[in-house]
């Protein structure tokens, strides 16, 4: 049973790791390099939108991912009986 | 009071801060030694980690090399944060949970083998003397250019402050002092960015200044953006497109996902991680670094482009001797150089380089004085209309001069250059001191000493460390500048894949974790080799492999150690059964104890 609920929990945890490595991809290697050019045809605010996901809007995406897997984590760590103290 | 006085009082206040921390946190363990007893709060460990993260090069250099080329600099402003969400998500939390010491002592345990740990060692070694070397020189000159001492002096005065709490305190002492220091290099950077970004576009915070209207010269709104002015200045003098970039897309692929996995794989940023008290701390702690790296990271590319602004609008089309006061101080320096090829007695910025190389004078202003009163150059000029030199590095040291701040801020400057070069030079050197003393002694040669002595053993290779590192720093070898893309690369192609592997593949064995280490590693640094070193004149685009530049090169050694490490333990003995309960145990926050009793 424990090594069941271990394996449940791990597989969970990747489940949540790939969702968040899709988008950590997504945003820098994605809005930020190889679209950057379709998406510099359109305007946000003063800025042209690839230019502004390379220089700002990745890195507020990288901080709003760690703290929401955190987050999730210490729910999982809960959930399947894992958590520490 | 002048400023001479100010930035005497800020950086000797900043050093007796420190030193007062590290008397108060002594370290009393081998645990406090290495990873500060264990129980930093996850802010301060952010905060240090923030600190050790950020070198003399992103707080001085960073926001010049962005000024200069625009959106080309993004890959580092990617490659140097993204790496925190790898480490939240696939390293630190499980590292922290497997507990001990440094990077060399999971590799070594987790591949049971000594020869695994005594690579590991040797790359620790390697990446950070390389890394440690740049510090030393940039404390160096920040003292040379703001105290009017040596930069020599400047070494020697960095290396007794170190010396001083790295060796009493250890990670405890480092720790602390870094927070303090993170403090003091972000004050230091946001004071001149929020008055530039008040002063051009009258927004309080930089990162929503820098996509807004500039103010004209009445104070009120003249309607064009920041940016598209920026674009068109620039494109009128010939320069390429402030917000489009200029290198293949497939390199600065490359180059961002080496920083990012290098940044992953930089033992001095993952034994910031055993230092806090729980796994879920780990994890947290990592979106904490992130956010007080991120408050610098998101400010630089908009001082970038103010001073970018800035500088064209004060500088290009002026006399010569109208100029202000700070050109005239940096030119002493020898930081800028002009020649005026047209014989206007004005100075034109255009795209291409004014002359061949860095500015050589004739000798000083007083010597070789030209017919303005600059500085004579013996450089050979190029043929085309561009006739000034401005290194990049002036950027963030003469911002508060060229924007005409107070003294004081120019002062704070002062000391946030110094807490940057130093803090991550403390980091790397307790990393080095301790792969000496607790994986090479301990572990490997003499298992029999006891705490006392190897912790006598930590403090006294932190002292030949930074002896040497010193040394590096007086006698700077010509390819420090170069060596850069050695640390990432090689931390991407050699610790990363393999810690990664560690964790998420429980069939991963040591002979596949040493094949794939080894061929990592010796085609990065063949690659870096061949280019910097043996046929530098090769080092352009159509000789790269697949077009990867050196920077770049270290995502292609990753790769190939993925591919060696998979391969060579499919055909090998799976890893015996005790080394598949350990990876079991570190997947699963709660307690060693209780993970292994099944």
């Amino acid at each position: 049973m424990k090594e069941e609920n271990a394996r449940a929990y791990w597989a969970a945890n990747l489940r949540l790791i790939f969702t968040y490595v899709a988008i950590w991809f997504v945003v820098s290697y994605g809005c930020g390099i190889l679209l950057v050019d379709e998406l510099n045809q359109i305007q946000f605010f003063g800025f042209k939108l690839g230019f502004w996901f390379a220089q700002q809007g990745a890195i507020y995406v990288f901080l709003v991912l760690i703290i929401k897997y955190a987050h999730s984590m210490n729910k999982l760590d809960r959930k399947f009986d894992v958590h520490e103290d | 009071m002048d400023i001479q006085t100010l930035t005497y009082l800020f950086v000797g206040g900043s050093f007796a801060l420190y030193i007062g921390i590290a008397i108060w946190s002594r370290a009393g363990s081998t645990k406090d030694f290495y990873v500060a007893g264990g129980g930093v709060s996850p802010i301060a460990n952010g905060a240090a980690t923030a600190a050790d993260w950020m070198s003399a090069a992103s707080f001085i250099s960073m926001a010049g090399i962005i000024a200069y080329s625009g959106y080309d600099a993004s890959v580092y402003l990617m490659g140097w944060t993204g790496g925190y969400v790898l480490l939240a998500m696939l390293l630190a939390p499980y590292l922290r949970k497997f507990g001990k010491f440094t990077v060399p002592d999971f590799i070594g345990d987790r591949y049971y083998s000594n020869v695994a740990r005594t690579v590991a060692v040797i790359c620790v070694i390697f990446v950070s003397f390389t890394y440690v070397a740049g510090q030393m020189r940039g404390t160096g000159i920040v003292f040379a250019r703001f105290l009017e001492v040596d930069v020599n002096v400047g070494v020697v005065i960095g290396m007794a402050i170190v010396f001083f709490y790295a060796v009493l305190g250890g990670m405890k002492g480092i720790t602390y002092t870094q927070v303090a220091q993170y403090c003091v290099l972000i004050f230091a950077f946001l004071v001149p960015a929020v008055f530039l970004s008040i002063m051009m576009t009258g927004h309080v915070l930089p990162q929503t200044g820098f996509g807004a209207t500039v103010l004209d010269s009445a104070g009120g709104d003249s309607g064009v953006y920041l940016l598209q002015k920026l674009d068109q200045v620039v494109t009128d003098l010939g320069f390429t497109e402030y917000t489009e970039g200029s290198k293949s897309t497939i390199d600065v692929f490359f180059i961002a996902a080496a920083l990012m996995c290098g940044t992953a794989g930089l033992p001095h940023v993952i034994v910031r991680f055993f230092t806090v008290p729980r796994v879920k701390d780990a994890r947290i702690s990592a979106g904490w670094a992130l956010f007080f790296i991120a408050l610098l990271y998101t400010s630089a590319p908009a001082v970038g482009a103010f001073a970018r602004l800035n500088l064209i609008d004060t500088v290009n089309e002026t006399q010569y001797t109208e100029l202000p006061e700070w050109f005239y101080n940096w030119e002493n320096s020898g930081l800028i150089g002009w020649v005026d090829k047209n014989g206007d007695g004005a100075v034109q910025m255009r795209a291409g380089a004014p002359f061949e190389g860095k500015p050589t004078y004739a000798g000083s202003r007083e010597e070789a004085k030209g017919s303005y009163g600059e500085r004579v150059l013996t450089n050979a000029p190029t043929d085309n209309t561009s006739e000034v030199y401005i290194d990049r590095d002036i950027i963030v040291l003469a911002n508060p001069e060229i924007g005409n701040l107070p003294g004081w801020v120019i002062a704070l400057v002062a000391a946030g250059g110094v807490a940057a070069a130093l803090s991550t030079a403390a980091g790397l050197l307790l990393v080095i001191s301790s792969a000496i003393s607790h994986d090479l002694l301990k572990k490997t040669l003499m298992p029999d000493i006891s705490e006392k002595q190897e912790l006598l053993a930590a403090r006294g290779a932190a002292v030949v460390a930074i002896v040497i590192a010193g040394y590096f720093g007086i006698n700077p070898p010509g390819f420090v500048a170069q060596v850069v893309a050695f640390a990432f690369g090689l931390a991407a192609a050699s610790f990363f894949p393999v810690i990664l592997m560690g964790i998420f593949y429980k069939r991963m064995n040591k002979e596949g974790a040493i094949a794939g280490m080894l061929v990592g590693l010796v085609f990065t640094f063949s690659y870096i080799v061949f280019f910097k070193f043996i046929s530098p004149e090769l080092n352009t685009a159509e000789h790269w492999w697949l077009g990867v530049s050196p920077e770049g090169i270290g995502t292609l050694g990753m790769v190939l150690n993925f591919v060696v490490a998979f391969s060579v333990s499919r055909v090998t003995a799976p890893p015996p059964e005790h080394i598949q309960h350990i990876v079991e145990d570190i997947r699963i926050p709660r307690g060693a104890g209780e993970a292994s009793a099944h």
